[in-house]
């Protein structure tokens, strides 16, 4: 008997579970005249320590354009969440949910905030017309906006990067012709993130004539002694440690154990935060990192921050020592990318909510010169980056820091990424993208594939 | 495993007429659905649904039916994903529905070699052996880029979603495909469990001997079962990576992957082909009614993002222990005392 009552309230639950499981696409509600801007989260699963600080760097921006600045034009940004724990499947869900908008608030990009996702909704996103964007480590073809017209790749891809590294290196040999037999070592990740540099290096090798090795790293990575010893065997003077997660301060600490000098291992963009050399300890004193997202307080815009967000406590960070971590500022240039694309769309279509073909149009405008990057306070923060409708990507540019023991420094300014070297290269594999997917290619900035 | 019942019971609740004309009017309900059903509805809730209970009855025909146990669901469903799409890919002339079948086919051979050791290990043994085969092939479909046609980030995604030139890639054909295969294997699943192919696996499920001494051909069944079960686990892999997912990769199908096919065959109801869609059902729907649940209470005001979330995983897990402590044998079962009640109404049954 109880069995029946316990079964017969089980399905009441699942009834109402069915019920109101669905969230109403675009009903009328309280945020009309708002924009929407949804926030993907990875508050827990296994990128959590990382996810947390830069959801804090995003949320805290959008409170500060909110509450101080009145909002964009005086549009209101609305920022619901929706967390996804790094998984693929949240994040569609995640990403039907709001395509559409929410609560009477349209949507006008949309950010995927993890790489997995993005490469999930390259299709999706281009049948239903949604902008997607995801600075840093989009898939390098997606640059081609003919042929995705609604991608963004913003800021940095890895081929860029691995150009980026190797001119880095020639600077230090003492020019580009000096690379002549340099062992250049790229430990990195075996996953698709992992292997996209080997083909841009494989390029730049044939070009400068350094000696490119190539040595993966099973994931998760928390055994790498063969790989090291592989290392020190080939006498490698540089390593490019493409990390991810755990494989880099366990990569730091094996380099020491073997040897190798930790000042000649360049991190890439995620083998850069604190939160890969802290736990390595002393041994990382030294360490290299390529960034496009400098740490740092010592911006105006993360002073202004500071002085309205922080110290008022309505910080969405609970560790406000995270606050001008790498990831924090990560966040912070995001929420400046998208509120920066808000008001380029706002200057065409009027100051009022933008829906998603506005948005992808406001994202093909989005021009960030220095001065413009000034009068926000974000000087030295976010590379100067023009996105056209045949360059999705804008910019290359990205600092060499080092790690001091204690803190991230910068070591360069801006060096930028030989994008001309790979463009032939890179064009030709979108176009074969678009044969594969039957895809005509547009043949001019308001012509749409549908 | 030996507390499951032997199969559906035979309920007569209703005349035989009357039961026919609900699975009609049901049927039909399913086939209108796209009409009336949004796209969030179609994409994010019923498409993963009927395809993880479609993974469900793959495993549970190895696990409920003929007590043998996988924890490389995701593996074959891998298998089943990367080969319709090089079948796709490189045999243009392959209708969709035949590709399907030949993916799954591949994948029940995969399952065949790597149900070999159920012939001589059983238990915890035989479940840390079909661990080789989760690891195996994430391992093989990462490290040879020819499995992914060379792209620049490993990834799948459907070449073509189309049967006799009527295009399926937007939300209602995605999901009158995946409707329609699941209720092909649904059906062949039902007549398999109730064959004597079925009988000899239920036999072996409840004690291997006594089945050997009766003149069951053990080692064929056992591989059999493995074969079918790892079928099914294909075409559902094939179905979650281009009709619900559209691109995935290697590591779409994890560990993670495997172990909530598993959850579904417990929460569902292990011996059972229907429970296999209710347990899918709550694994989809909980975590999304939890977030409402929280946002309509405006809990949001009083604690940070951070916490609900947590909140929210703690509340899922309690769930499913509370569910499992009450009823050990899943939603199905729950289902059948219902419609006992109900059959016996006013009356006790």
């Amino acid at each position: 008997m109880t069995k029946i009552r316990w079964s017969a309230a089980a399905v009441a639950a699942l009834t109402l579970v069915l019920g109101f499981g669905t969230p109403p696409a675009s009903a009328a509600g309280a945020h009309e005249g708002e924009q929407l801007y949804p926030v993907l989260t990875y508050r827990t699963g296994p990128y959590a320590p990382s996810g947390i600080p830069f959801l804090g760097g995003l949320q805290d921006y959008v409170r500060y354009v909110n509450e101080v600045q009145g909002g964009v034009n005086g549009v209101k940004i609305y920022t619901p969440e929706c967390e996804t724990a790094y998984s693929i499947e949240r994040g569609i869900e995640c990403y039907e949910r709001f395509k559409h908008g929410y609560e009477g608030a349209p949507t006008a990009i949309f950010q995927p905030h993890s790489s997995g996702l993005d490469a999930a909704l390259l299709d999706k996103a281009r049948e239903d017309h949604v902008p997607v964007f995801g600075p840093g480590g989009g898939q390098a073809h997606a640059f081609e906006g003919r042929v995705f017209p609604y991608s963004f790749p913003l800021v940095l891809d890895y081929w860029s990067e691995a150009s980026i590294v190797v001119k880095y290196i020639a600077e230090r040999a003492g020019g580009l012709d000096k690379l002549k037999g340099v062992k250049i070592a790229t430990l990195y990740h075996d996953s698709g993130y992992g292997r996209d540099t080997i083909e841009p290096l494989k390029i730049l090798s044939e070009k400068y004539g350094f000696v490119d090795i190539q040595i993966p790293v099973p994931h998760p990575g928390e055994q790498q002694q063969t790989q090291w010893q592989q290392i020190k065997q080939a006498n490698a003077d540089w390593v490019f440690l493409r990390g991810w997660g755990v494989m880099n301060p366990v990569a730091i600490k094996t380099a020491a154990r073997v040897g190798f000098p930790v000042d000649h291992i360049i991190g890439d963009i995620w083998s850069g935060s604190e939160d890969d050399t802290r736990p390595a300890g002393g041994v990382a004193k030294g360490y290299l990192a390529v960034s496009v997202f400098p740490p740092g307080t010592n911006y105006k815009i993360l002073q202004e921050i500071k002085k309205y967000v922080i110290d008022t406590g309505k910080s969405d960070l609970k560790d406000t020592s995270k606050f001008g971590s790498v990831y924090y500022n990560f966040g912070v240039i995001e929420g400046i990318l998208a509120v920066e694309a808000f008001r380029t769309g706002q200057a065409k279509f009027g100051h009022r909510p933008l829906n998603t073909e506005e948005g992808r149009w406001a994202l093909e405008h989005l021009d960030l010169a220095p001065d413009r990057i000034e009068q926000i306070g974000a000087t030295g923060l976010v590379s100067p980056i023009k996105v056209t409708w045949l360059d999705h990507v804008g910019g290359s540019s990205a600092k060499i820091q080092q790690w001091t023991g204690t803190e991230w420094k910068p070591l360069t300014d801006w060096i930028d990424g030989d994008r001309a070297l790979f463009h032939d290269v890179l064009e030709q594999k979108a176009l074969d993208y678009a044969k594969e997917k039957g895809i005509a290619p547009r043949t001019n900035e308001d012509a749409l594939i549908n | 495993m030996s507390s499951t019942t032997l199969s559906a019971p035979a309920t007569a609740a209703l005349p035989r007429t009357a039961r026919r004309a609900l699975a009609v009017v049901l049927g039909l309900a399913v086939l209108l659905l796209p009409a009336f059903a949004d796209e969030y509805w179609l994409n994010s809730i019923l498409i993963p649904t009927i395809v993880m209970g479609l993974a469900g009855i793959g495993l549970n025909l190895l696990m409920g039916y003929a007590g043998l146990v996988s924890l490389g669901s995701a593996a074959f469903m891998s298998i089943g994903a990367f080969s319709a799409y090089n079948l796709l890919l490189r045999t243009p002339w392959l209708p969709l529905p035949l590709a399907l079948i030949v993916a799954g086919l591949i994948a029940a051979v995969a399952g065949l070699l790597f149900g070999l050791p159920s012939l001589r290990i059983k238990g915890f043994y035989l479940a840390a052996s079909t661990l080789g085969a989760q690891f195996f092939f994430e391992w093989l479909f990462t490290n040879f880029a020819w499995f992914s046609n060379h792209s620049l980030t490993l990834t799948i995604s459907a070449p073509r979603l189309e049967i006799f030139g009527i295009d399926l890639r937007p939300a209602p054909g995605r999901y009158l495909l995946v409707v329609a295969t699941t209720a092909l294997l649904y059906w062949l699943a039902a007549n398999i469990v109730r064959s004597r192919i079925g009988r000899d696996l239920m036999a072996l499920r409840d004690m291997d001997k006594a089945a050997a001494v009766i003149g069951i051909p053990v080692a064929s069944r056992k591989l059999l079962a493995y074969a079918i079960s790892s079928f099914y686990a294909g075409v559902a892999g094939a179905l979650f990576a281009f009709a619900y997912l559209g691109t995935s990769d290697a590591h779409s199908f994890d560990l993670d992957k495997s172990f909530e096919v598993l959850f579904i065959v417990l929460i569902g109801g292990s011996a059972s082909l229907f429970g296999n869609f209710l347990g899918a059902a709550f694994i989809v729907l909980t975590p999304i009614f939890l977030t409402r649940l929280v946002e309509l209470l405006g809990l949001s005001a009083v604690f940070d993002n951070g916490f609900l979330i947590n909140l929210e995983h703690v509340l899922f897990g309690l769930t499913i222990v509370v569910l499992l402590i009450r009823e050990p044998d899943g939603l199905a079962q729950m289902l059948r005392a219902i419609r006992a009640r109900w059959a016996a109404w006013p009356l006790r049954a």
